[in-house]
């Protein structure tokens, strides 16, 4: 009897690392090394006019929300209305980072299904996606008026998730009003 | 019959080309091997079980483009590895770094076989100190 305690001791604890690992939710998602840095400084030119660029200091002395996301990325589409009615509900300034895409795709893309974005910047080479440490679209960042990023999400945004973890990092409730 | 055996033959013989940037990057052999060495030793974060040497995704390229810029800029290893941890977390490194945070990543094994070791002396130990001709297995 006594010779099988252990085993089953040490069994178990590999069944509590089982299950940890797989409550952890999408295998995908790293914990992000930008939380609680400061963004990414970045200077691009916006997706719609060429010669107005867009920086790190655009988001400044506001919660924003900065959303990577391109044409090609289905879920991106999967999220889009979600992100329209962000916008129409004045949650949060949006701005988009266009990830690699085509700009005339991208400009039609908004045109056709709406554009929840004060502004996109149009990252063609993907040099600043790398900087932010963007490796699948959609991905939102969510940054404090400080300029400091406080949450990053992987994969669609939709109401739940928005509640439950952007809505509750930001002072004052954000929305809501 | 002859025809079929030589076009199944030759259909054998034929091998998936994988072309991911075949292509040298640098002339000196030596910076070559060594951004071969650090791109095989870069996790794609796309497709997180190929590192950005066999993937074609667009990020792995982005990636190998800026590897192939550092290293054309004379920065060391260290720095190409910081520069891809700041950015993506320790996780991008497929040989992870000797720090505070992964040092159990290295130490593990060696405790892991230490203690197995330690295990396996005392019931050995045990085992011998039983009388000869009691081989059952009554007691542990």
């Amino acid at each position: 009897m006594n010779r099988f305690v252990w085993p089953l001791i040490a069994v178990a604890g590999l069944l509590v690392f089982l299950v940890m690992g797989l409550r952890h939710g999408d295998p995908r998602a790293l914990p992000s090394p930008f939380i609680g840095k400061p963004a990414p400084e970045f200077e691009l030119p916006t997706l719609k006019i060429p010669e107005v660029s867009i920086g790190t200091e655009t988001f400044a002395g506001d919660y924003a929300l900065v959303n990577v996301w391109a044409t090609w990325c289905v879920m991106c589409r999967a999220e889009h209305p979600f992100l329209l009615e962000l916008a129409a509900a004045r949650a949060i300034p949006i701005y988009g980072i266009n990830w690699r895409d085509s700009r005339v795709e991208a400009i039609r893309w908004l045109d056709d299904l709406g554009d929840p974005y004060l502004a996109s910047a149009y990252d063609a080479d993907g040099r600043v996606g790398i900087d932010w440490g963007v490796y699948g679209a959609p991905e939102t960042f969510l940054v404090d008026p400080e300029g400091t990023v406080i949450y990053k999400h992987l994969g669609p945004l939709d109401p739940v998730i928005w509640q439950r973890e952007f809505v509750a990092r930001m002072s004052g409730g954000g929305q809501a009003e | 019959m002859k025809r079929l055996l030589v076009l199944i033959v030759t259909t054998l013989l034929v091998s998936t080309a994988f072309a991911i940037d075949k292509g040298k990057k640098f002339d000196d052999p030596e910076l070559q091997a060594r951004y071969e060495r650090l791109i095989s030793e870069v996790r794609c974060l796309q497709c997180q079980n190929q590192s950005i040497k066999d993937s074609n995704v667009t990020l792995a390229a982005d990636l190998r483009r800026e590897i192939a810029r550092m290293i054309e800029e004379g920065q060391t290893d260290d720095q190409i590895a910081e520069f891809l941890v700041v950015r993506y977390g320790e996780f991008a490194l497929y040989r992870p770094r000797t720090t505070g945070k992964t040092l159990v990543l290295w130490v593990a094994p060696f405790l892991l076989v230490l203690f197995g070791g330690f295990a396996l002396m005392r019931v050995v130990k045990h085992r011998m100190s039983l009388p000869i001709g009691d081989d059952s297995m009554k007691e542990g």
